[in-house]
């Protein structure tokens, strides 16, 4: 297919080491019809300006590394087409609410405490363990339906880059910290959601929430984490009423 | 390493139109507040007797009151269209492995909505 | 605000939302359109039975959820609103100012439903 055509866009670049400042650098890419914004920053890398820094991996949506806002959206830059864009110009920037490393690339850490922080892994009750000669722990195709669709999270920040209380506060948990909580939460297997009400259910977790609803539009899995915080407002307060009538009874 | 934050300004929710609607959203509490403030003179006047009543049906017919209640309208609806669509995210219904629509779920509310309004116009205005 | 007492609170939000969500337009067409347009038909008992309700203790404990609530849902919602546009700092003031907005409407609730 013969190329004639060119797009123009324009990335955020920060480069600490020269200069303190940020600044936008525009490049003409060639335009192709089958073209993501991850293909225009490849070739900008290879054939412009080599100095540019991002992260991607497996350039078709399931790994998560390639987050950036794309004309003030966050979007994954691999699952963007050039031709959405058509008719302008395409601004790249790091995702909005993290610190900047360099170039497109943000400082994860907070999120990963985060996603440690909810202890992520099935608990269970000492009594109710079962050796491992028992065989595995049963689930039912309905009590997996409970928990399924936070399961698909690919810990890709887009929600977190969407929701405007992360960017303003950003000890608050997150929607991708509290989907998580709620997918093991709801596992029938798991026994430990006390253990995880402490950050969940504290100032900073699902009561920082006002409902934006900006995480699950943009989530490109359909984890629909605003949900999982609603639900998880519901049955926290459930307990706070379960705590004042009867408060000497332990709960999951 | 020094890392970059990019300033993130009070007017935040101006930058994007979904911010925006969000924050409008907020604000109709403002004349959910305000209607009940309202409602409490409305009650008063009816519970003061005949006279009062006159006098609030003439007030209601004032300028005042119905350019307020001009603007109120669509905040309010605003206030409900938003709150029933969102309510299905709050709650999660399964049934067996089946999760309820969400469709069903607000259309269920929707009708709830139309049953509720209905019966308070019969039981005010009377049929 | 403690911890302890966002779930009470978000729950007065959610019921006062779901109050106001239901019942506030067709009370709103009422008194903003149906009313002032005379277009309530044949009302030579209107004044009668509204009297008659508002002095019902029944309707008197109703009418004070329909209002309190709502009230309550305000306090929540604009709370979380002035915070976010940028007043963090002062955000105990804003609380108190807010809930206790709400108590002071549910007393002034009361008040006017005992007194009628």
């Amino acid at each position: 297919m013969k190329v004639t055509e060119t797009i123009e866009i324009e990335i955020f670049r920060y480069l600490p080491d020269k200069d303190n400042e940020p600044f936008f650098k525009s490049y003409k890419v060639p335009y192709r019809e089958d073209w993501v914004v991850l293909d225009a920053i490849n070739y900008i890398k290879d054939e412009i300006d080599g100095t540019i820094s991002y992260r991607w991996s497996c350039r078709m949506g399931v790994c998560g590394s390639c987050g950036m806002m794309v004309n003030g959206e966050p979007k994954l830059a691999c699952s963007t087409f050039l031709k959405e864009y058509r008719l302008g110009k395409i601004r790249v920037e790091p995702l909005q609410g993290f610190p900047v490393e360099r170039d497109l690339i943000i400082d994860i850490n907070d999120f990963m405490e985060k996603l440690k922080a909810v202890k992520p892994y099935i608990l269970r009750k000492e009594e109710d363990e079962k050796p491992i000669e028992e065989g595995e722990y049963l689930q039912s195709p309905a009590e997996l339906a409970r928990y399924k669709q936070y399961t698909l999270c690919i810990n890709c920040m887009l929600c977190y880059a969407a929701c405007p209380i992360y960017s303003l506060n950003s000890e608050f948990i997150g929607p991708a910290a509290i989907a998580l909580a709620q997918r093991y939460n709801l596992d029938s297997r798991d026994q430990g959601r006390n253990h995880r009400q402490e950050m969940i259910a504290s100032h900073e977790g699902i009561w920082e929430c006002t409902f934006v609803g900006e995480c699950s539009v943009v989530c490109p899995k359909d984890v629909d984490p605003a949900a999982a915080i609603q639900r998880a407002k519901v049955s926290s307060t459930i307990d706070w009423f379960m705590n004042m009538i009867m408060p000497l009874s332990k709960t999951k | 390493m020094t890392t970059y934050r990019k300033p993130v300004s009070n007017t935040w929710w101006l930058e994007r139109k979904q911010y925006f609607f969000f924050v409008i959203r907020e604000l109709t509490s403002i004349f959910v507040a305000g209607y009940c403030l309202f409602l409490l003179f409305i009650i008063s006047e009816i519970g003061d007797g005949q006279e009062k009543y006159t006098l609030l049906i003439l007030s209601l017919k004032s300028p005042i009151s119905l350019v307020l209640h001009f603007i109120s309208l669509p905040f309010i609806l605003y206030h409900t269209i938003t709150w029933f669509n969102l309510t299905p995210k709050i709650m999660k219904l399964q049934i067996g492995e089946e999760i309820i629509s969400e469709k069903l779920i607000i259309g269920l509310v929707y009708i709830s909505w139309g049953i509720l309004s209905l019966m308070i116009f019969w039981l005010i205005l009377g049929v | 605000m403690a911890k302890s007492t966002e779930p009470i609170l978000w729950l007065l939000f959610s019921v006062g939302g779901m109050i106001s969500a239901m019942l506030f337009p067709p009370l709103i067409i009422i008194t903003g359109i149906i009313v002032p347009f005379g277009l309530e038909g044949e009302t030579t008992y209107l004044f009668e039975k509204l009297h008659f309700l508002v002095k019902n203790p029944f309707v008197k404990l109703i009418l004070f959820f329909v209002i309190a609530l709502p009230f309550f849902h305000w306090a929540h919602r604009f709370r979380f609103t002035l915070v976010d546009i940028g007043l963090k700092p002062i955000s105990f003031l804003i609380s108190t100012l807010c809930y206790g907005g709400a108590v002071v409407g549910s007393l002034l609730t009361i008040y006017t439903l005992l007194r009628i």
